[in-house]
């Protein structure tokens, strides 16, 4: 079966005083092809180990995941990742950083060029091949690590708070970019935020996850990262539909926060 | 003491002569010139070039002043030169008094001139004129008593000098000089020394650099200068290079490796806080003087410098990147050469920067423990004989090159790892 399942999967960190957290519980997902999901949910509720879960960085406590019929044992290039910021290579130029999987795969140098070049010109950096990473904007950076990861050709990819570091404004130029990306390559794609305006405009499918243990609370079908496809993605914010489940999210996140900051004074 | 009072004043002046002057010049206008706030901005704060440059200039200026140096044209007042003239008073055994003149001619041994003695009248009574010759910045013992009539006697003694009273133990000044009655009734006259330095002290600039030029050309000791400092420098280069090329590869062992980090943690832990210095005794019994004791000494003390940088650098690297290179499809070994190594160059030039520097502070230390050649051997040398000026010549060579090897790595630093810092 093509796609991505997420089976009964738990994590529990042993601390060394002997205590545990109970990080993820149960949590189970299965995720087609093609689809772009969003993760939300208050601070240290395990939306970044559920990621490295998925991406293998972790083996989880219990329960698996399988993606294209292969249980994930560790991390591989058919699960790329883009990560929040200084993730990128500085002792390597932009080409040199976006053409990493392409050599690791053994492509000849001239397909990889070709490869970067047009890469680069879908993320909106055409001829900033010999640039040096460190002399790039945090926007431009992000622009890179996502031309990196689309580099290696990856079934899925896997974003931890990806435009977590950025401005409004470069975020919401980044926000359509992802959205491009997305109908263009077919990717399907996890993306973890902690902004509920944009886990509601960029998931066809949105996970609001609760903490302690970390588990998924509710989730989304939302039509906006499809019609954000066909139109300009400020009115897409402007629809009333849109705003209605921001604000009903929103709500679910601050009550869970006050719930939280209520078990700490009482503590 | 006169000296740092001087060079504070000059310091102050200079402060102030610069602020008067820039703010004549109509100032421009950039971005920390608009700041309100700079007292606590360190970015606000660059170094004022005439600042630098006048005080190199006056460290070269108050050198050549207190040593006479004929490169400027004041000084201040060197010692006393030329004649000096007292007259003294003395009383013979019958109670009788009689006046007779001294006449002491102070000479600078430096001219290589010694003067001819002065011929002068013996005068009349029983105190027979005296004539003496004391060496610029020394004093003397002159004993005017030696050729008087009944000078010989046990109580024929001194009284007075220029009419003033002077009694054993007891001291009185003249014009140019002081003058000491020892216990047993001699008199000790020391001439005025002035400010300047003796040249056996501190030779003026130019001696310094006259020295240059003949050891440039004559060598010292059998071997040339070129020598000296090049051997220096081989050892350096050599330790330094040993060191790094074992340290290295431990550091990432010890960075990489739990095994290899328990292994060698107490002994780098152990060693690191050793001054290389206080290993010179102990590789000079098991080495010996030559060049391999050196050598294992400088690769000692790079070995843990560099190992201890190598170790930051590896567990410096951010994990996003190692995930990052993961999720890219890259092995273990590809990581290590393609992320690991790369991401620890800082951390190792900045290693390999201190380890330069305590490198070459313990090869002339080594040297002038024992050497045949080498930079620190030609000053310890030099000093035994008394040749101040190859000693300060040595000193500013060694500062220099050590300098210029800081700015070599600095310069190399920001070829190969320019985005340090970013
Ligand atoms: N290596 C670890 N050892 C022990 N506890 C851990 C470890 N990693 C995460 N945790 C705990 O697991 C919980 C979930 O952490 P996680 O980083 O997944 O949260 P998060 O949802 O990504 O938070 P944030 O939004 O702040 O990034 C937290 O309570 C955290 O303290
Ligand atoms: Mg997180």
């Amino acid at each position: 079966m093509k796609g991505l399942s997420i089976e009964n999967v738990s994590m529990r960190f042993d601390l060394h005083n002997g205590n545990s957290i109970q990080a993820l519980k149960d949590v189970s997902l299965e995720i087609e092809e093609g689809q772009i999901i969003t993760v939300l949910g208050p601070s240290g509720c395990g939306k970044t180990t559920l990621l490295n879960i998925v991406a293998g960085f972790l083996a989880p406590t219990e329960g698996r995941v399988v993606l294209n019929d292969q249980i994930v044992l560790g991390p591989g290039p058919e699960r790329g990742m883009v990560f929040q910021q200084g993730a990128l290579f500085e002792w390597m130029n932009v080409r040199s950083n976006v053409a990493f999987g392409p050599r690791m795969k053994g492509m000849p140098k001239d397909e990889q060029n070709e490869k970067v070049k047009h890469l680069l010109e879908v993320v909106g950096l055409a001829d900033f091949e010999d640039k040096a990473v460190y002399e790039l904007s945090g926007g431009m950076q992000q622009r890179v690590a996502l031309a990196r990861c689309l580099a290696n050709d990856p079934d899925v990819i896997l974003m931890d708070e990806p435009l977590g570091a950025l401005d409004a404004l470069t975020r919401e130029k980044m926000q359509g970019l992802v959205i491009k990306l997305w109908k263009e390559t077919g990717k399907t794609i996890l993306l973890i935020t902690h902004s509920v305006e944009e886990a509601v405009l960029l998931g066809e499918r949105l996970l609001v996850l609760a903490p302690r243990p970390g588990r998924i609370h509710k989730e989304y079908t939302l039509p906006f990262a499809e019609m954000g496809s066909s139109m300009d993605l400020r009115d897409v914010k402007k629809l009333k539909d849109y705003t209605e489940t921001r604000d009903e999210i929103l709500s679910i996140i601050w009550e869970m926060e006050e719930e939280i900051m209520g078990r700490v004074e009482e503590n | 003491m006169t000296i740092l009072i001087i060079y504070i004043l000059i310091f102050i002046a200079a402060f102030y002569a610069v602020k008067v002057v820039s703010s004549m010049r109509t100032s421009r206008k950039d971005y920390t010139s608009l700041k309100t706030v700079t007292f606590g901005d360190e970015s606000a704060v660059s170094p004022n070039r005439a600042a630098s440059i006048i005080s190199v200039f006056s460290i070269f200026l108050i050198w050549a002043a207190f040593t006479g140096s004929k490169l400027i044209p004041f000084h201040v007042p060197g010692p006393f030169i030329g004649e000096l003239g007292f007259s003294y008073t003395a009383m013979n055994s019958l109670g009788e008094t009689d006046d007779a003149e001294v006449t002491i001619t102070i000479y600078d041994v430096q001219t290589g001139e010694i003067p001819d003695k002065l011929d002068i009248e013996p005068g009349t009574g029983f105190a027979i004129n005296d004539t003496y010759q004391i060496v610029a910045w020394r004093s003397a013992l002159v004993k005017v008593k030696r050729n008087d009539v009944g000078g010989k006697d046990s109580d024929y003694k001194v009284i007075a000098i220029n009419d003033q009273e002077i009694s054993p133990n007891n001291e009185l000044f003249i014009d140019d000089a002081r003058i000491y009655m020892t216990a047993k009734g001699t008199l000790s006259v020391t001439p005025s020394k002035g400010w300047q330095m003796q040249p056996v002290w501190l030779p003026a600039p130019e001696t310094v650099w006259s020295r240059l030029i003949k050891v440039s050309s004559e060598g010292y000791k059998n071997f040339s200068l070129f020598e000296h400092l090049g051997w220096s420098l081989l050892r350096v280069v050599v330790g330094f290079t040993a060191g790094a090329l074992i340290g290295i590869p431990l550091g990432y062992a010890m960075g990489l490796s739990g095994w290899f980090r328990g292994w060698f943690d107490p002994i780098v832990e152990f060693m690191r806080p050793v001054p290389p210095l206080a290993l010179i005794p102990l590789v000079i019994i098991w080495f010996g003087i030559g060049e391999q004791g050196k050598i294992i000494l400088l690769f000692l003390a790079s070995l843990w410098i560099m190992t201890i940088s190598a170790r930051a650098g590896v567990s410096g690297v951010k994990i996003a990147k190692i995930h990052a290179a993961y999720s890219l499809g890259a092995s273990k070994w590809q990581i290590m050469r393609l992320v690991i190594v790369p991401n620890s160059l800082p951390e190792i030039f900045t290693g390999a920067r201190v380890s330069m520097g305590v490198c070459w502070g313990t090869v002339v230390a080594a040297e002038l423990v024992a050497a045949q050649k080498g930079a620190g051997m030609m000053i310890i040398n030099a000093s035994k004989f008394q040749m101040t000026d190859l000693v300060i010549m040595g000193i500013v060579l060694i500062g220099v090159i050590g300098y210029a090897i800081d700015i070599l790595m600095r310069i190399s630093e920001n070829y190969l790892v320019p985005w340090k810092g970013k």
